[in-house]
């Protein structure tokens, strides 16, 4: 060695590996390049990935859309596209002063959200939010078909979905799964098109009005409820609360009222 | 291990004489789950290779401030960013794809092919010859993985890449699909038929049995 060598990198560098500080410093240099990496691609790639899954989402509306039976006839005599309405679900009409396009912004500030007690928790969401973009189709006046968006907690994290509901605002049209954490293979089979496929048909209430909703414990037995999956009870519980809530009083259920009544 | 220089023979020995998947049987837990279909077989196998290639130059350009106490965590934190970033990009650029791989790309990270390349060459090797060396060992695991996708596609839903080849019953055509070989024993059944001819044409790569059997005359009856 010519010199002592001054910078403090290299001194490091060229103590010997099994040194505890150079074996330290080794650990946090290679962390902190891969967290970097790591956190570059992610941040870089995430507006792509945004697009993708909206796109996803879209493309998942269309299906279950098409795959009602009846569907395309009403849409081509409906002009061909759904409207889409952002509601106030406080309200439980239009929302006036939000639009799709301004969805995002009005979400991103706290006001517009309520806090939920426990006891109206059922999906088990904290906040709600007091927006909402539903897509509607109408037959002349009255409104022949809803798509909702729904989410709520499952097993493995939030499930999101969107569910058509017929004009009577009772009977399931179908149900698409927009975004879910489940377990692949258990939980993860709520996506598959065969046990989406037991939703159409099934009326969310009974005539006294009081919501029977349920995703069973193995086959259906009744017209208010849905094959269950083996092994993904929790799931099925999840997917339960979640239409259960969404559709009771503090989620859409005021607003279905007033579509049912003619008043939208 | 040859020691060989070679960067061709380097990077061609592990395409068949030194396959990692047939000859090691490393990483075969991913080529067993991927291989339903051509598509999704190849998209593991470029991001295996992407991955198994970056992660030996990183490992080779640093081998000589690994600690030893540590080199394995090092190694698996390189390759688990690698993987991650790779995952990403699937995600952002190839959706569909990405979604039918779902977990497996994640498990890239435990591919004992990967890990194995890294510990066993690229720590003692200088950057380009480890590149070499794991782009040879990433080409031999895709091999297998397209030639079990492949028959598995072809004979499960008689289609390549999605585009029929063999007109289905169903469809009006005459081709019954065999509907095991898109079930995971197949691939095992696969990948036990592919040694097993290899091993019939390289008798070297057989093994040394570890049992001899004991030499016993027949029973009578």
């Amino acid at each position: 060695m010519a010199g002592r060598e001054w910078n403090p990198l290299r001194r490091l560098l060229a103590l010997p590996n099994e040194s505890r500080a150079k074996t330290i410093l080794v650990a946090f240099l290679v962390s902190a390049v891969c967290a970097a990496l790591v956190s570059g691609a992610t941040v870089l790639l995430r507006p792509i990935q945004a697009a993708n899954r909206a796109a996803e989402e879209q493309a998942r509306i269309a299906a279950l859309v098409e795959g009602i039976p009846g569907m395309a006839a009403l849409l081509e005599q409906s002009g061909g596209t759904l409207s889409t309405v952002v509601i106030d679900l406080d309200r439980s009409r239009a929302a006036t002063e939000v639009t799709p396009a301004t969805l995002d912004a009005a979400l991103g500030d706290p006001g517009n959200w309520t806090a939920l007690d426990p006891a109206q928790d059922l999906a088990g969401l904290g906040h709600r939010p007091n927006f909402a973009q539903i897509y509607l189709l109408r037959d002349g006046d009255d409104v022949s078909l809803v798509l909702l968006p729904l989410s709520g907690q499952g097993y493995g994290g939030r499930i999101d979905a969107i569910l058509a509901l017929k004009g009577d605002m009772n009977t399931v049209a179908g149900i698409a799964i927009t975004g879910h954490s489940e377990t692949p293979g258990l939980g993860g089979r709520i996506q598959e098109a065969s046990w989406r496929s037991s939703f159409p048909g099934t009326e969310l209430r009974d005539e006294g009005g009081d919501m029977r909703f349920r995703v069973a414990r193995g086959p259906a037995s009744d017209v208010h409820e849905v094959d269950g999956i083996t092994g993904a009870t929790r799931t099925g519980r999840g997917v339960t609360q979640m239409v259960r809530f969404w559709l009771g009083p503090d989620g859409y259920g005021p607003l279905l009222g007033a579509i049912d009544r003619g008043e939208f | 291990m040859a020691r060989t220089t070679d960067p061709w023979r380097t990077l061609t020995d592990p395409l068949i004489r030194q396959n990692p998947v047939t000859l090691q049987i490393l990483g075969i837990c991913s080529a067993l789950a991927v291989t339903t279909t051509l598509a999704t077989a190849v998209t593991m196998s470029v991001a295996l290779t992407v991955v198994l290639t970056l992660a030996a130059g990183l490992v080779s350009a640093i081998r000589r401030h690994i600690p030893d106490t540590i080199r394995l965590i090092v190694q698996i934190v390189i390759v688990a960013s690698l993987v991650i970033v790779i995952d990403q990009v699937l995600q952002a650029y190839f959706a569909e794809i990405s979604r039918a791989l779902s977990v497996y790309v994640g498990l890239i990270t435990t591919n004992c092919l990967v890990l194995g390349r890294t510990e066993a060459y690229a720590r003692h090797h200088a950057p380009l010859p480890a590149m070499i060396d794991a782009f040879g060992n990433g080409l031999g695991y895709s091999l297998v993985l397209v030639f079990v996708g492949a028959v598995r596609e072809f004979f499960g839903k008689g289609e390549l890449f999605g585009a029929t080849v063999l007109p289905l019953v169903d469809e009006g055509g005459w081709f019954t699909p065999l509907s095991l070989m898109l079930l995971a024993p197949s691939a095992f059944f696969l990948l036990g038929l592919l040694v097993w001819a290899l091993r019939s044409v390289l008798p070297e790569q057989s093994e040394a049995p570890e049992h001899t059997p004991p030499l016993r005359t027949e029973p009578a009856e």
